[in-house]
């Protein structure tokens, strides 16, 4: 368990845009009559992500008045699940992944960098562009050590590719999610060990390879 | 090893198209009404006699869980519902079937919700995983259009499938946690008795499986029992994707046939242990909630769910998490027991309390600041924790301990007297509570 509290300044008041709006709509229909408590994750988090990457009061407040639910049980789920940020967070929201395999990967080389670059967990840089946090298992131990920065993974880490990434984001440049070292997924480095007759040794060239485009979010 | 022929998750990699016209060049949504036309009965018998175990770490017989749904109740809808909270260290494998092959995962949702006669199933993702989570919606959709599931699909059977997230929280692996976070709440497990089959989902009966278990029985059923079976030891039948992380020269994920030793798995696909077979210290087989196995036990053994258990470790999630000589273990296992007090839903006081100790005194004796009776003390309290919560969160917490302290014993005590050996300002305090 860990304490989690809600910032000390709130805003006065929260309202979700008419795309919000439309998203928790959307949400609210995957759940039987009666059942809209369901939908409470899915809707903090559309709040979360409509307000910077954190969640406020006021936003807790409304959807358990959207969803029919007493204040406390909404937020008591924005102080259980871990991934609610109750204060702001930098524009890169910075999740390393410190478990067992991305340790004996050399997650601590990154965590080094980020206290460096970044500071103390949890303080946004004064130039409001970063974040951080330590975090448990992100569930991609074959590309460790790894961050998520918002809502993507970065993969293949060393301190070296990750002050590259660090240093592309600072300055806007476009980066590559995914691997930084051009792995597809979780395949074996430089050729496949299954699945040959398939794509190929090289994954390219098999009868049922497709052109692999990067992915990229500027 | 393993052929290709003989592999399911032909994806695995992303190498291939992920959609729907790629799924089925590869076999997937192949007359699966047939398959539906069998009938429920066959479905779950062919699945029993597949022999195939449960692939999100517990190792219960799936058709055997399937079986315990009752009769449809139109007052009662039955529900299937696909944990896909993938958060346990070391196991990665979920995700490339979600984002790689989720057709495969969306026609098994189909056919075992069919054999439960469940109208509607949720799969519920991990938060994190954004990205796989919009590419199994995408998936789905695909498949509605398609009429392949939705209320009036070719298959005769109605059926919605819809995606659920979490926000980060391990404990919502756990079967009732997942429901109850399904339901809005906190992931705090429940008591069993009542189990999901009787009182599940809303109160209504529910199965709660795997990803890996449900993406496999489309090809399972349509190959047969007997194919699946013929892969593996004895009651340990079929393929298995494994997660290997740590200290291999290549970590990936690879489907390979069950009870393949350790050392083909590692030299076939992982390109050997970091700097040779000699520098493997120490593995965890199946995901951080098992103990660890040292090198000499581990190197010829069949991974699978008995021989593992048979070295008092267990396949689990089958993500293997290898671990060379330059491993500091005693600090490897105290950032899970870290982990463990992180995870902790803070229901039962054991858990609780007993993570936070666990953590606090094996991080002290990873700096050797502590007393050689407290190694037994520690043990003791791991057996207060293991059996004595809801949950086997737990039993999952006190475990990697219990191993490290069945094999590194000798290790703590080095450190215990080199500490002592060496001059320190401070003196030695037994401190375990906050």
């Amino acid at each position: 368990m860990s304490v989690r509290r809600l910032a000390e300044e709130q805003p006065e008041t929260f309202a979700f845009t008419p795309e919000s709006e439309a998203l928790c709509a959307e949400i609210l229909a995957k759940y039987p009559e009666g059942r809209q408590a369901s939908a409470v994750i899915s809707l903090l988090w559309i709040a979360q992500k409509q307000n910077d990457y954190w969640l406020p009061k006021p936003a807790i407040e409304l959807v358990a008045e959207r969803l029919g639910m007493a204040y406390i049980r909404v937020l008591e789920i924005a102080t259980f699940y871990t991934m609610f940020n109750l204060a702001p967070v930098g524009r890169f929201y910075i999740q390393m992944c410190g478990t067992t395999p991305c340790l004996l990967a050399g997650s601590e080389g990154l965590a080094a960098i980020l206290r460096r670059r970044v500071g103390e967990q949890g303080v946004v840089t004064p130039d409001g562009l970063f974040s951080w946090r330590e975090v448990e298992c992100l569930g991609a131990c074959c590309n460790a050590p790894m961050v998520q920065i918002n809502d993507d993974y970065y993969e293949d880490l060393n301190p070296e590719r990750f002050e590259k990434l660090l240093d592309d984001l600072a300055a806007g440049r476009p980066v590559e999610i995914g691997s930084q070292t051009g792995r597809v997924s979780s395949e074996p480095i430089g050729g496949l060990t299954s699945l040959t007759t398939l794509y190929g040794a090289d994954g390219r060239h098999g009868p049922l390879s497709m052109p692999v485009t990067t992915q990229a979010r500027g | 090893m393993l052929e290709d022929k003989d592999r399911i998750f032909t994806n695995l990699y992303g190498y291939g198209d992920w959609g729907l016209k790629g799924a089925l060049a590869r076999g997937a949504w192949d007359n699966t009404k047939k398959l539906i036309d069998k009938g429920k009965d066959w479905i779950i018998n062919e699945m029993k006699a597949s022999g195939l175990r449960g692939r999100g770490g517990a190792g219960f017989p799936t058709g055997l869980k399937w079986s315990f749904m009752p009769k449809a109740d139109p007052t009662r809808p039955s529900y299937l519902v696909v944990n896909a909270d993938e958060s346990e260290p070391g196991t990665c494998k979920d995700r490339e079937i979600m984002r790689n092959d989720p057709h495969l995962l969306i026609e098994g949702c189909l056919v075992a919700s069919f054999a439960m006669e469940a109208h509607a199933c949720y799969i519920y993702v991990r938060g994190e995983f954004i990205l796989e989570r919009q590419r199994l919606e995408a998936a789905i959709e695909q498949a509605y259009a398609a009429k392949l599931v939705g209320k009036n699909n070719i298959h005769g059977w109605p059926f919605d499938i819809y995606v659920h997230h979490g926000a980060g929280a391990y404990i919502c692996g756990e079967e009732t946690a997942l429901l109850e976070s399904l339901e809005g709440k906190k992931g705090m497990p429940r008591l069993k008795p009542p189990f999901p089959a009787n009182m599940g989902l809303y109160g209504c009966p529910t199965t709660v499986n795997n990803v890996e278990s449900i993406a496999v029985a489309p090809t399972i059923l349509r190959r047969g029992a007997a194919w699946f079976a013929s892969f593996g030891a004895k009651n340990n039948a079929g393929t298995k994707i494994f997660s290997i992380s740590g200290h291999v020269n290549k970590p990936c994920n690879v489907e390979e046939a069950m009870s393949i030793p350790f050392r083909e798995l590692i030299d076939t696909h992982c390109g050997g242990i970091r700097g040779g077979t000699d520098n493997l210290l120490a593995v965890i087989p199946g995901g951080s909630s098992v103990p660890l196995v040292p090198a000499h036990e581990i190197l010829d053994a069949p991974m699978d769910f008995d021989s593992l258990r048979n070295l008092k470790s267990g396949l689990g999630t089958a993500a293997v998490i290898v671990m060379d000589k330059s491993t500091d273990i005693v600090r490897a296992i105290a950032r899970l027991s870290y982990f463990y007090k992180h995870e902790s839903c803070g229901q039962c006081t054991p858990c609780r309390e007993g993570t936070g100790w666990l953590w606090r005194v094996v991080t002290r004796m990873a700096e050797g600041r502590a007393h050689k009776r407290e190694i037994d003390m520690l043990l003791e309290v791991t057996t207060q924790i293991e059996g004595h919560t809801i949950c086997a969160l737990g039993d999952a917490a006190a475990w990697p301990v219990q191993g490290l302290i069945r094999h590194f014993r000798h290790e703590i005590e080095r450190r215990i007297d080199d500490y002592a050996a060496n001059p320190h300002p401070e003196p030695v305090l037994g401190v375990a509570a906050e």
